[in-house]
This record gives structure tokens, sequence and C-alpha cells, in this order.
């Protein structure tokens, strides 16, 4: 197999897990349904996602 | 016929963002076009953090560093007035000084010229089809997933507490950060005039070597001319200040949506987290992933996560940006290279949650937050970066 066909193989299966993934994880949790305000700011809710600052 | 790719390169970015609208609401969908924003934005100006500092820290070329710190003050800008008036809608990335930002911003560092890739470059090169890049990702949701685990063994070390310089009134820490900023990119001007005067001029044709660096750097096409090479002594290339607005632009529009700054890492610890879920973890009674918010973050789809949207959005939205002009372009890396990098991408995971987060979350978040954790990492993580650029040239490509 040479280079680009190796390129674009790897490409493939890493967007395929990725949508699978998000498929399957969605699946999994169907049950749990949120839905925020579009838009935090004039929410009236204080923010509360995980950040890597920790909160 | 370059425009019907580009349209389907559109459509699949569009049909994404509703279908994750449909999923996990209105807000989620919002934040998943802002990561095709900023996915685009970053391949497409080739914006790397790490890049910035190596071209630094190797050619005394300080356009990377200027483009980062006119980021900073734009994104704080925007931010830091938002914050203030928003009684609590909306919050900064704040964190402790501790013995763990210390240790953990030197390794991410280091690690992250080894991985040729900060959180934010490793998505959007992995996104774009770089091949070392692949390779990095999954030992980095690894390294995120049990470094968050860890965290509060890590934080209970000990240090200072949280230093909000937004407790002064938003115009004291814009002016602050300003700043901050402008001395970092006055000392990056400085230390580039002073190695011109010890040094004869650079070609002003970009040499073979040069192509070939641009090459691996993108790991793929790019909308940028590749014969946009600046090199120290030349003039600030476009590619970085149009960078440096659109991402501050986004950033205050993520910070609108979302309610809190962009950020990285924490989404990759959540996909570490799902998976280890799957395969028979249990976060019942982990320190980190146990407790609130994060365990509900576990709980909840992966689509209600902010920023496992944003981290999606920004993979596909590098992918469009490198496939705009035709097929990409890459290079395979070597073994020797492949290996490096993925143990790099192992401790640059962990090291990130040591230290609240990675270029994105705890630099540009922390002082665009005007919290001084923002620039303890930076120092930090610098120092780190001439640790890392010397291993880095050791390996070799």
């Amino acid at each position: 197999m040479n280079g680009k066909k190796l390129f674009r193989l790897v490409n493939a299966v890493f967007w395929l897990a990725v949508l699978a993934l998000v498929a399957l994880d969605t699946f999994d949790t169907r049950g749990v349904r949120l839905e925020p305000p579009p838009f935090a700011l004039g929410s009236g809710q204080a923010a509360s996602g995980g950040h890597c600052s920790g909160r | 016929m370059p425009w019907f790719f580009r349209l389907l390169l559109i459509a699949g970015g569009l049909a994404g963002v509703l279908a994750v609208a449909y999923a996990a609401g209105v807000r989620q969908g919002l934040l998943t076009l802002l990561g095709i924003g900023f996915g685009a934005v970053l391949q497409g100006a080739r914006f790397g953090f790490t890049t910035g500092w190596r071209d630094f820290i190797e050619h005394r070329d300080p356009q990377g560093l200027w483009a980062q710190m006119l980021l900073m003050v734009l994104a704080a800008a925007v931010s830091l007035p938002l914050i203030a008036g928003s009684g609590g809608e909306l919050v900064g990335a704040v964190a402790p000084l501790t013995i763990s930002l210390v240790l953990g911003a030197f390794l991410f560092g280091a690690a992250m010229q080894l991985a040729d890739g900060c959180g934010s470059g490793t998505l959007y090169k992995a996104g774009a089809g770089a091949p070392l890049s692949f390779a990095v990702l999954p030992t980095f949701a690894l390294g995120s997933f049990v470094g968050a685990s860890h965290q509060p063994g890590w934080i209970a070390l000990g240090g200072l507490p949280a230093v909000d310089l937004l407790a002064w009134g938003w115009p004291t820490a814009l002016a602050l950060t300003v700043a901050g900023c402008g001395l970092v990119a006055w000392l990056a001007g400085r230390a580039q005039a002073q190695s011109a005067a010890s040094q004869p001029a650079a070609s002003p044709t970009p040499t073979p070597q040069d192509a070939a660096q641009q090459v691996m750097r993108a790991g793929t096409a790019s909308f940028v001319p590749a014969a946009e090479t600046a090199r120290a002594g030349s003039r600030w290339a476009r590619r970085w200040w149009l960078g440096a607005l659109l991402l501050a632009a986004l950033y205050g529009l993520h910070l609108i949506v979302a309610g809190q700054p962009w950020g990285i890492v924490y989404g990759i610890g959540v996909w570490g987290a799902k998976i280890a879920s799957a395969l028979g973890w249990s976060p019942v009674g982990d320190p980190f992933w146990g407790v609130e918010p994060h365990a509900t973050r576990l709980a909840e789809p992966l689509l209600a996560d902010i920023t496992s949207v944003t981290n999606l959005g920004l993979l596909y939205g590098a992918l469009a940006a490198s496939r705009w002009n035709g097929p990409a372009d890459f290079r395979l890396p070597s073994n020797r290279r492949l290996i490096a990098a993925c143990v790099a991408g192992l401790v640059m995971g962990y090291s990130s949650r040591m230290a609240f987060g990675c270029n994105v979350g705890a630099y540009l978040g922390g002082i665009a937050s005007a919290s001084l954790h923002g620039w303890v990492w930076f120092a930090l993580a610098f120092a780190g970066s001439i640790i890392g650029v010397r291993i880095r040239r050791r390996i070799g490509s």
C-alpha cells in the first residue's frame, strides 16, 4: 500500500471511529435530555459546565 | 470542481451542527459551529502556540509570540467587561497557584514540543490528517483522564490561592493584562533585534528546508500560501495577526454562548473517561470523576459537554480548511519520532490536568480572565519548551 492510500485509509478510520463513538455514546445516554438556554449571557443561570481550570 | 468539493465541506459542517443541535440543543449546536470556526482558523492561519514558541526559541522569530499576545489582549478586552457585568452567568478561567501548576506547566511545555502540538494544536492537526497527531490524540486522552483523576491529590500538595485581578475591577485587570502582554511582546522584539544585530541577514527566499519544515508543521495543505514562511527579520506575516483577530472574536462568542472560556483538555479527558467507563471502569469513589460537576458530565451525553462539542467542531473545521484547496499533503514521521510523540501525548494529557489546562484553557483562558495562574503557566511552560526543543532536536523528524 502506497503512502497516499495509507494516509486516506488512516483518515477514514479516524473519522469513522469518531462518528461511531459519538453515535454509541448518544444512543447509550438517550434517556438524558438537557437543553440549556442558547446563550449563557442573559440566561439568568450560573455557569456550570466543566472546564480545564478545575471547576 | 473545487467549488463542488467546497460546497460538500460546508454542507458537511452544517449537517453536523444541525445534528448536534437536534441531539443536545441549540447551545451545543452553536458551540459546534464555533468549534468549526476555531478549527478552520487554527488550520487556515496555521496558528500554532507550539510553533510560535519554537520559532522564538530557535530563531528568535517573535511573530508567533506577538500574535499570541495580541490574541490575549483582544480576548481580555472582550471578556473581562462581560464577565464583570454578567452577575455570574459568565465565568473566567481562574485557578490557584499550586505546586501542581508549576510542575504541570513545565512538563506540558516540554512535552508539547515533542508532540508537535499543544491541546488545540494536536486537535487541529489530527483533524487535518497529520499522522503524528493521530498517534498523539489517544495517549493525550488517556493522560488527561488519569491526570484528572489524580488532580485532587496534586492540589493537596499545597500552594497559594487563586489571584483574580478582576477583583480590582475590570479596567484595572485589563490594564494589567495589556501591560503584561505588551512587556512580553517588547521583550520578544528586543531579543529579535539583538539576535539580528549579531548574525548575518536571513535569506529572503524560502529554502527547500524551509518548505519541508512548513509541510511538517502543518501536516497538510492549507489555504495559507506555503511561500509565507516568514523568518526573523521579515515583516509580521498576515496569517499571524489575522489569526489572532479571528480567534479573539470566536473566543468572545464562545464565552457568551457557553458561559465559560474556550477549553480543550477537559473534553479530551471526558472522552478518555467515557471510553474507560465503556471498558468497565467505574467513576464511583473517584476523587475527580466521581464528584460534581464531573460525574454529571460523564452521565450526560458527550454532545451535552461544552468542551467536547467545540473539540469535535474544531476537528471538522481543521479538516475542511486543510482540504479547501484540494487534497492534503503529508509526511510520515519516523518510528522513533512517533513513539516519542505518543509518550509526549501521555505526559501532555496528564500534566495539563496538574496545571489546570493547556495553552487554551490555562494560558489563553487564564490570562484573558485576568487570573495570575495564566502568567505562571506561561512562564513555566515556556521554560519547559526550551528543554523540549532541545530533546526534539536529538530525536529528529
